[in-house]
């Protein structure tokens, strides 16, 4: 699964990380930062959340 | 009872998301989303006071994404003035009638009115949707003196976007301190301290009798005698949810339509509501509530689509932290929880606005407002899912 993250939209909502913390974490500029490269299918569920969570429209899953 | 049409009353951030998650529910029958608005996708709410107000995005920009595959039946531009839920049928305001199967009520909110005050009178705005948010930008291009009735969320955005293009503003709350009734009379005060040193003129603590001028809005009249010069009104005291339609049905239709912990509306198997206009029991805290913040839409549609598609055996229950935001000036405000008392500052400080203050109720950590601190925002919010107790809660925090 390739995640593709628009970083110029990021506004720190942390929705991200709530939904998959094992995926994101907010950084200390308040910033999403991806903690694994190329997640396994396993987090799908949990990254496709994330991504309809984030109210900024940050993340983008791709295949 | 077979499920073959779904129709979804509401066509915002709540309907939309709800009617992608029946179809995420594997749902492959009729899909019908009825919405009173005309734009879709539809517009995003939380930017009409900011982004779009400011003028900082093109238009598209302010709009929902869409899922490629919904495959729905979208009626725009037409309201369900009833619900016939013996017949299991949705009139519309054309008279037409469609049945269903299973309904989802999304029909959100809409502003809070004040009797004296006629909406219609030129230059004076509500702000809910996309048009009246660019009606609004409009009017502020002219260089008028504002007047804002309200100082919850919207107001104090739609002040600080204001300030931000330089003109006069006014603020009249009835409370002693504006987003009293969320962040309580301590954080209130720290509130107004925001506001009023960018340039706000506060008037707190009075009603508003009225608004008066010659073929357009000239004055504010305030209910201690006083008044406010005022070229552009934006009343904003709130919103009500949209349950007019549901009368006459047996729900309860006190504050939003009561649902049960699954969002199922109670006295139906076969309706669901999310977003504004529901109001349901969140074990989180063990109270009754109605939520207006963006991701509670988002996240109760998951739910409540499963609950709908599945049935009450499968349904799961939606617990959960309540979590909104609001931008003004420099300030990166954000709250998680439900309201409490103020307890104490937990980290940073007021003067540098950087700072997270705890919220308690009977000695349980219940809310945490964070400001300029987004990185703590979501450890806080795991943090209150724990029940944390306020007693010497300084040497357990997340």
């Amino acid at each position: 699964m390739k995640i593709t993250l628009n970083l110029d939209l990021c506004a720190g909502h942390g929705q991200c990380e709530d939904a998959a913390p094992e995926v994101f974490t907010v950084n200390d500029e308040g910033l999403v930062a991806q903690l694994i490269e190329n997640p396994g299918e396993e987090y799908r569920a949990k990254v496709e959340d994330a991504a309809r969570r984030c109210p900024a429209d940050v993340i983008t899953v791709e295949g | 009872m077979s499920m073959d049409r779904i129709v979804v009353a509401g066509a915002s951030l709540g309907g939309l998301r709800a009617a992608e998650a029946v179809r995420h529910e594997g749902f492959v029958g009729d899909l019908i989303v009825v919405g009173a608005e005309q734009h879709f996708p539809p517009y995003d709410r939380p930017p009409l006071s900011k982004e779009i107000l400011k003028g900082e995005w093109e238009a598209d920009r302010g709009r929902l994404k869409v899922i490629e595959h919904l495959n729905a039946d979208l009626v725009l531009g037409r309201r369900i003035v009833r619900l016939h839920h013996a017949r299991s049928e949705v009139e519309l305001d054309d008279g037409s009638r469609i049945g269903f199967d299973g309904l989802v009520i999304a029909t959100g909110a809409a502003p809070r009115m004040l009797p004296s005050i006629d909406v219609t009178t030129p230059g004076v705005f509500v702000l809910r949707t996309y048009d009246e948010s660019v009606a609004l930008r409009e009017a502020l291009a002219h260089s008028p003196k504002v007047a804002i009735i309200g100082a919850g969320w919207i107001g104090c955005e739609v002040a600080a976007t204001c300030r931000g293009y330089g003109l006069e503003v006014t603020v009249v709350e009835y409370f002693p301190q504006p987003l009293e009734r969320t962040l309580g009379p301590v954080m209130g005060a720290w509130a107004a301290e925001v506001h009023r040193s960018r340039g706000v003129d506060l008037r707190l603590g009075v009603g508003v009798k009225g608004v008066t001028g010659e073929g357009s809005v000239e004055r504010v009249e305030l209910e201690d005698g006083s008044s406010i010069e005022a070229d552009v009104v934006v009343l904003a005291i709130g919103v009500v949810p949209e349950t007019g339609w549901l009368e006459g049905n047996d729900f309860d239709l006190d504050n939003g339509v009561l649902c049960d912990e699954t969002l199922r509306v109670l006295g139906t198997d076969n309706v669901v509501a999310v977003g504004d206009v529901a109001r349901w029991p969140n074990a989180m805290f063990g109270r009754v509530m109605r939520v207006e913040h963006w991701s509670n839409a988002v996240e109760q549609a998951s739910v409540a689509a499963h609950t709908l598609v599945h049935g009450a055996e499968l349904a799961k229950p939606y617990v959960a932290v309540p979590y909104v935001w609001s931008d003004q000036y420099d300030l990166k405000i954000q709250y998680v929880g439900t309201a409490g008392t103020f307890h104490s500052v937990l980290e940073g400080s007021l003067e540098a606005d950087k700072f997270v203050v705890g919220y308690e109720s009977d000695g349980v950590l219940v809310g945490a407002l964070c400001v300029n601190s987004p990185a703590r925002m979501i450890r806080y919010k795991r943090f209150i899912a724990t029940h944390p107790q306020v007693e010497n809660i300084s040497a357990n925090l997340p």
